[in-house]
């Protein structure tokens, strides 16, 4: 198993004075430019530690939301490509079904990718729902135009015999020529974040890595999905480095010391659902028959993060507390010991998981607090879980759907 | 509403789509709002009491298929295909809201295919400067938000009775924001080409429409040459639901089937 350490980059300083969706509407006054200097500066200078610490680490981006500054993941990308010499570096990533250009995302990469030295990888995002709202990106044909920006960004990457054109659906150029090229050829490892199991399909036809993103016990289903539609394709089991899984870890030397931090951390959890109502489910964004089946059952623009089950199959509570979120594979926390055992128990349910995506910063999580969980993680909790996913741990059945 | 019909199937240039064929009288074709056809139907059978109403859910609404378009400019051309496919000879064209952008879209290509236009509360045109928005945003609002700012009175937010219901809502709100998400619910080319609609024009009003104002009504009927503006009073932004009456007779005295056939 990789750790991956991650930061939303958040300015949680106006969490509470935003009374409100932490989306769109706020006026960015509310952010004296010093606060926010200071903050990016800071999330930086955790990355850099982790890195140090021998992690790897993740970079996403949202858009006008006090939830993530990270309006760019490239802008960090490119410094840590720099700053940083050790680290694998995920772009997960990019929200391609939001972005007007796959061209200049191809060139922003390769850029990326030779300072690094060929340490990047990148996601494939299709971007929440609430961000079509900025983009303006029409979220109606979405997933047309994400995998037609696929398309153009896999051939920019695997051409290096001069220039071709693309007269697509949705992108047309006159002449695609990558310089620099990526220096990955013919592309880097590629991560595709979902979890229904056509997602999860799709990303094994392609050999892909499948991000679960903080679904807690769904991500079995989805890795099953994966692993038996890959064996299928491909004629070979797949191994657990193609499945990730993203969600909250948080440890200190102490039990109450790291309740007190998961408490902190888990503050993103309660605040990152702060959207406006009708931005849920701009009208494409999911299918027909979904929302069709959602407008039946009245459940039409709810969270889609709500409910869901623990280990044992139990429903999770509304407002679960801390002591629940281990079991529902939510946040790991506790003292180094503590978290082995639930992220080992964690690895097992899911059938083996070669990529642990963690945050770690988040929250109303402070500096020093951050920095002693990152060394806590890289010294006392990574040597014991390394060598969980270098195997199938459990024949991985897809439970009925 | 009216119970739910059973639509016909017709063949456009090759490409089916699921109609109504209502009444007696001169062609009419009725161009739906952005919501499917089904909060027209009242509309359509007190218009078939004047006129032979032709009312097909657009490509991709209700139960036609999209056939691959992509915005306002196919639908135009689709419903051209549409008149001389059904034969309809100097039609009455009446759209409302999303409706009447399709009409307008539909006029500025063949004006003189049209008999008659009539455009109520339309869409489509782009009025104000960029940092400004003439039309209210109907895809950031909840579905309660949205029902309370488009009427005067607001019904209860529509429930589908079945998962068959259900479907069609969640087609018409695809299809809408497919063709109308960006650049929202206009074409900013539109309105450079008003000029060339020399058919006959009336614009329906809703006098207290919160999607498009009377202004924006005004603003469009002036770019339309000779075009006659009337406000329908104690309506909201959809009149033929509202006021569906007088929204009915102010059609039969503009296109000139009025009185031809008893209420």
């Amino acid at each position: 198993m990789r750790i991956w350490y991650f930061t939303e980059q958040s300015y949680h300083p106006a969490w509470e004075e935003v009374k409100g969706p932490l989306r769109i509407h706020f006026p960015s006054s509310i952010m004296p430019r010093e606060t926010v200097s200071g903050l990016l500066n800071r999330y930086l200078d955790e990355y850099m530690l982790a890195d140090e610490m021998g992690l790897d680490l993740m970079i996403n981006e949202h858009h006008q939301s006090l939830t993530c500054m990270s309006s760019a993941n490239i802008v960090t990308m490119a410094i840590l490509a720099r700053q940083t010499k050790k680290a694998r570096l995920l772009s997960l990533g990019v929200p391609m079904g939001n972005r007007m250009d796959p061209l200049r995302v191809a060139e922003e990469l390769a850029m990326v990718d030779n300072i690094s030295g060929g340490r990047v990888e990148f996601g494939f995002v299709k971007g929440t729902p609430w961000e079509l709202y900025m983009s303006n990106s029409n979220p109606a044909g979405m997933m047309e135009r994400f995998w037609e920006a696929h398309d153009v960004v896999l051939k920019a990457f695997a051409t290096r015999d001069g220039p071709f054109s693309w007269e697509g659906e949705h992108f047309n150029y006159r002449h695609v020529n990558l310089i620099p090229p990526i220096y990955q050829y013919p592309h880097p490892p590629m991560w595709l974040p979902g979890s229904g199991t056509d997602t999860a399909k799709e990303a094994a036809r392609r050999g892909y890595v499948i991000a679960s993103m903080m679904t807690g016990t769904v991500a079995r289903n989805t890795f099953a999905a994966y692993r038996k539609e890959y064996q299928a394709v491909h004629g070979r089991p797949a191994k657990s480095d193609r499945m990730g899984y993203f969600c909250l870890m948080v440890t200190a030397d102490n039990h109450e010391e790291a309740r007190r931090r998961a408490e902190k951390l888990y503050a993103y959890s309660i605040n990152t659902p702060r959207s406006p109502a009708h931005t849920f489910n701009p009208p494409g964004y999911n299918t027909i028959e979904a929302n069709a089946q959602a407008l039946l059952a009245h459940t039409a623009g709810a969270d889609p993060h709500a409910g869901g089950t623990f280990m044992d199959g139990r429903p999770i509570p509304p407002n679960p507390t801390l002591e629940m979120l281990p079991e529902a594979g939510k946040v790991f926390w506790g003292t180094p010991d503590e978290v082995v055992k639930q992220l080992t128990k964690f690895n097992d349910f899911v059938g083996g998981l070669g990529n642990f995506l963690c945050m770690t910063q988040g929250g109303y999580m402070g500096h020093e607090e951050t920095a002693d969980s990152i060394r806590l993680i890289a010294k006392e909790i990574y040597p014991q879980v390394r060598h969980l996913g270098e195997e199938v741990v459990e024949p991985a059945v897809e439970p009925a759907e | 509403m009216a119970d739910s019909p059973v639509y016909e199937q017709a063949d456009i240039a090759g490409r089916q789509v699921e109609l109504i064929v209502r009444g007696q009288g001169r062609p009419l074709l009725y161009l739906h709002a952005g919501d499917g056809i089904e909060p027209s139907l009242g509309f359509i059978e007190r218009l078939s009491r004047s006129f032979k109403v032709t009312a097909a859910s657009h490509p991709g609404f209700g139960a036609s298929p999209r056939h691959g378009f992509r915005d306002v400019h196919d639908l135009a051309y689709h419903y051209l295909d549409l008149l001389d496919a059904l034969k309809l000879a100097s039609p009455v064209v009446v759209g409302a809201s999303f409706g009447g952008w399709v009409a307008a879209e539909m006029a500025i290509r063949a004006p003189t295919r049209l008999g008659s236009l009539v455009l109520i509360d339309a869409v489509g045109i782009k009025t104000t400067s960029p940092d400004q928005r003439d039309i209210a945003d109907l895809f950031s609002l909840t579905p309660a938000a949205l029902n309370e700012l488009v009427y005067k009175r607001p019904p209860p937010v529509p429930a589908p009775a079945d998962i068959e219901a259900a479907r069609r809502i969640a087609a018409n709100q695809e299809t809408l924001s497919r063709y109308a998400w960006a650049p929202t619910l206009h074409n900013p080319r539109l309105a450079r080409w008003l000029h060339r609609i020399t058919t006959p024009t009336l614009l329906l009003w809703g006098a207290e429409d919160r999607v498009v104002t009377p202004d924006y009504g005004r603003a469009y009927a002036k770019a339309i040459p000779g075009a006659k503006f009337q406000l329908i009073d104690d309506a909201g932004h959809f009149p033929e639901r509202e006021q569906t009456e007088a929204v009915a007779r102010a059609v039969e005295a503009f296109a000139g089937a009025s009185a031809s056939v008893p209420a």
